[in-house]
């Protein structure tokens, strides 16, 4: 069946002009169909579409808390296993209660291999409680917990965690990035995803215009400049395998990481040195140096 | 059907008979053999569930709270630092009004690390929204096992509840018990059908919404008068246990307490040391009595002021302790007793913590200022069997 005319993330939630959750969420839930339960962590995505007592959601939807989607997750598909029922279980978490406070529940879910479908929205901080720096956050992102000034010029010193990659090497029968602002690659991957049984994960990037400081305006060119500058680059591991990963878009010609920096505040003082903006862009070219092989489109 | 098990099988049983569908557990010292017994049910064909061996307890309630909200009847258990790690998650459980029954091996918390009983862990638990239960032994732990999802999932409460034994005194202790036939218990229970909203895609519904100042206050009140509701469905529950099985439970269990002038307080395992040495005091002419609390949570407001009230002394013995104030039982009767024109004495006991033996020693110890107080002041809070020269010492006070 094809859903792709209904809606099930019903609008006039409170999420904000430009944040690309709604539109992750949103054609999710179309791929997936009524069938469908959800379960959500703590977050922007929770408090802003289950103000009670309205709901943006046509799908059972639960929340327990912001560390245990994943576990929660897990007792919806051992229930619905007792049952002898057969849903999608979807379970979507920001980059906070994904990479960081969710780690282990997630862990746990995908070692046992709970037939679930987590989806990490990734917006490269804690925004729901004012962009604090996560695990998720990049090297020289500005957020209020890793500020800029004279004695810190570059903002978070730490790389982002590879979720991914660490999520790929629990055996996941499916794990993938994919971009909203892809949209063609990004459905294929959910679709794919929702078709595996088994443990899934879909790292997908969502860019958040109060939190990477944007005009609203820019979400999908801004989403497409981090892919299209190799930066949030798109690939799928199938059951671990991450010899043979498999990237599923390169850019004809790479865009140089400046123009993904240039529109967002948070990366603004990085643009005063030349070397900041030059060690992001060897690092995008290394990662393409090792990996860029895999493509296979 | 007798059958010799040790405590934590009363759990597991209870689950098996009350036909569990979903069992998310995580090991933990003392109440391990519970996930191990459900493991060995499911592979050996005895039980049709889920089980689901987390990585954590704090994910072993929120995966209980999943699989309850779609609706399949769900059990688990913890003890001690496990429970500790529940413990946001515990009050979303209630404020979901899931009727989750949890099993707990009664443990001390750390630190020091300690796996012996006392009953720190649920008692800092109280007001999680959670009911609780204390065993005696491992015939009441099967008994209120199975009776706790009947109260839990009657439409009046919907609310989670707590099954405790001691932790090694019961948990590992083997004991005989009767074994109720599963036809027995299916009559009992009857079919599991929820009667609550749960995750159906059939009906679309949002669960664990984001609630505003004005509507939160309801949702708690809402647990408020179902936590009232509980008292009389407990009763219920256990009139129509004792006529279908022939024991007798009550929230409360007063012996030898009307002429008493001393009553002592107690729950769990103490309860028959406190019985026998009740016993010896007796024989030797002394008016003194016991009652045993069943459940904590609700509290048994009525029926405590009803078994307490034409006592001079009430000494309540337990094993917890509210640093900075007194043991929680000892707060919550004289709080009960607080607007009462007729009172008795209360003096509280903290005995038998982490382990320490609860002897007739100690229950002498604990009489000796009981029988003080019926003459003159004593203090509030007495701690028994503790070497408190050695603590002066080392805290500097000598």
């Amino acid at each position: 069946m094809n859903y792709e005319n209904e809606e099930f993330f019903a609008p006039g939630h409170g999420m904000c002009a430009g944040c690309a959750a709604p539109i992750i969420v949103k054609w999710i839930l179309k791929w997936a169909g009524p069938n469908t339960i959800v379960a959500n962590a703590t977050g922007c995505l929770e408090v802003a579409t289950t103000a009670y007592p309205r709901t943006s959601w046509r799908v059972p939807w639960i929340h327990v808390a912001f560390e245990n989607a994943a576990a929660a997750a897990s007792g919806v598909e051992a229930a619905t296993r007792a049952k002898g029922e057969k849903l999608n279980i979807i379970a979507f978490g920001g980059d906070g209660g994904t990479v960081d406070i969710g780690f282990q529940a997630l862990s746990g879910m995908v070692e046992r291999g709970h037939d679930v479908l987590y989806v990490l929205y990734d917006n490269e901080a804690y925004m729901n409680t004012g962009i604090q720096r996560s695990g998720s956050t990049p090297w020289g992102a500005w957020t209020t917990t890793s500020k800029v000034g004279s004695a810190n010029p570059i903002g978070k010193l730490r790389p982002k965690k590879p979720i991914s990659m660490i999520i790929a090497a629990h055996n996941a029968p499916y794990v993938a990035t994919a971009n909203p602002a892809m949209f063609q690659d990004f459905k294929k991957k959910v679709q794919k995803a929702l078709n595996t049984p088994g443990a899934k994960f879909l790292h997908v990037i969502s860019s958040c215009t109060t939190g990477w400081r944007h005009d609203p305006s820019k979400t999908v060119e801004i989403m497409r400049l981090a892919t299209d500058t190799g930066i949030f680059p798109l690939y799928e591991i199938e059951n671990g395998d991450i010899e043979n990963m498999r990237i599923t878009y390169k850019p004809k010609k790479f865009k140089p990481v400046e123009e993904y920096l240039k529109p967002q505040g948070r990366f603004r003082h990085l643009l005063k040195n030349p070397e900041y903006v030059k060690k992001l862009q060897e690092d995008v070219d290394a990662w393409w140096a090792k990996y860029g092989h895999h493509y296979h489109p | 059907m007798k059958a010799m098990i040790r405590g934590n099988e009363s759990i597991a049983y209870a689950f098996k008979l009350a036909r569990v569908q979903v069992v998310p557990a995580y090991p933990i010292t003392p109440s391990t053999l519970v996930p191990e017994k459900i493991s060995e049910f499911i592979a050996n064909g005895e039980m049709k569930a889920e089980f689901v061996p987390v990585e954590s307890e704090h994910s072993a309630i929120s995966a209980a709270i999943g699989a309850s909200a779609r609706g399949v009847r769900v059990g688990t258990a913890t003890a001690s630092q496990g429970l500790a790690l529940m413990h946001e998650v515990l009050f979303i459980a209630s404020g979901m009004r899931l009727p989750i029954v949890m099993g707990i091996g009664n443990r001390a918390l750390s630190a020091p690390i300690n796996i012996w009983c006392d009953h720190q862990d649920s008692m800092a638990e109280r007001d999680s929204g959670w009911m609780q239960f204390y065993s005696e032994n491992n015939q009441e732990g099967l008994d209120l096992g199975i009776m706790a999802f009947k109260i839990a999932e009657d439409k009046r409460v919907l609310l989670p509840a707590m099954v405790g034994l001691d932790a090694f005194v019961l948990t590992h202790t083997v004991e005989p018990v009767d074994m109720p036939e599963q036809s027995e218990v299916d009559d009992f229970l009857g079919e599991f059908k929820p009667n609550y909203v749960t995750l159906d895609p059939n009906k679309p519904a949002t669960l664990g919404s984001f609630g505003f100042p004005e509507h939160y206050t309801e949702f708690r009140f809402a647990q408020w008068v179902a936590m009232e509701q509980a008292k009389k469905v407990i009763d219920e529950v256990f009139e129509e246990f004792e006529k279908k099985f022939g024991r007798k439970y009550r929230k409360v269990m007063p012996e030898y307490t009307e002429d008493a002038d001393i009553i002592f307080v107690t729950m769990g395992s103490m309860s028959g040391t406190m019985r026998e040495y009740i016993k010896k005091l007796r024989a030797q002419g002394k008016k003194v009595g016991m009652v045993k609390i069943t459940v904590f949570r609700p509290f048994p407001k009525e029926e405590l002021i009803e078994a307490l009230q034409n006592a001079k002394v009430v000494a309540v013995v337990e094993r917890n302790i509210s640093m900075g104030f007194a043991g929680a039982v000892y707060g919550e009767l004289a709080a009960t007793f607080a607007n009462k024109s007729k009172k008795p004495k209360f003096v509280d006991f903290i005995v038998g913590l982490g382990g320490r033996d609860i002897t007739f020693n100690t229950l002498e110890s604990v009489y000796k200022v009981a029988e003080k107080a019926l003459t003159q002041d004593v203090d509030d809070v007495n701690w028994i069997d503790v070497n408190k020269e050695a603590v002066y010492k080392s805290e500097g006070l000598q």
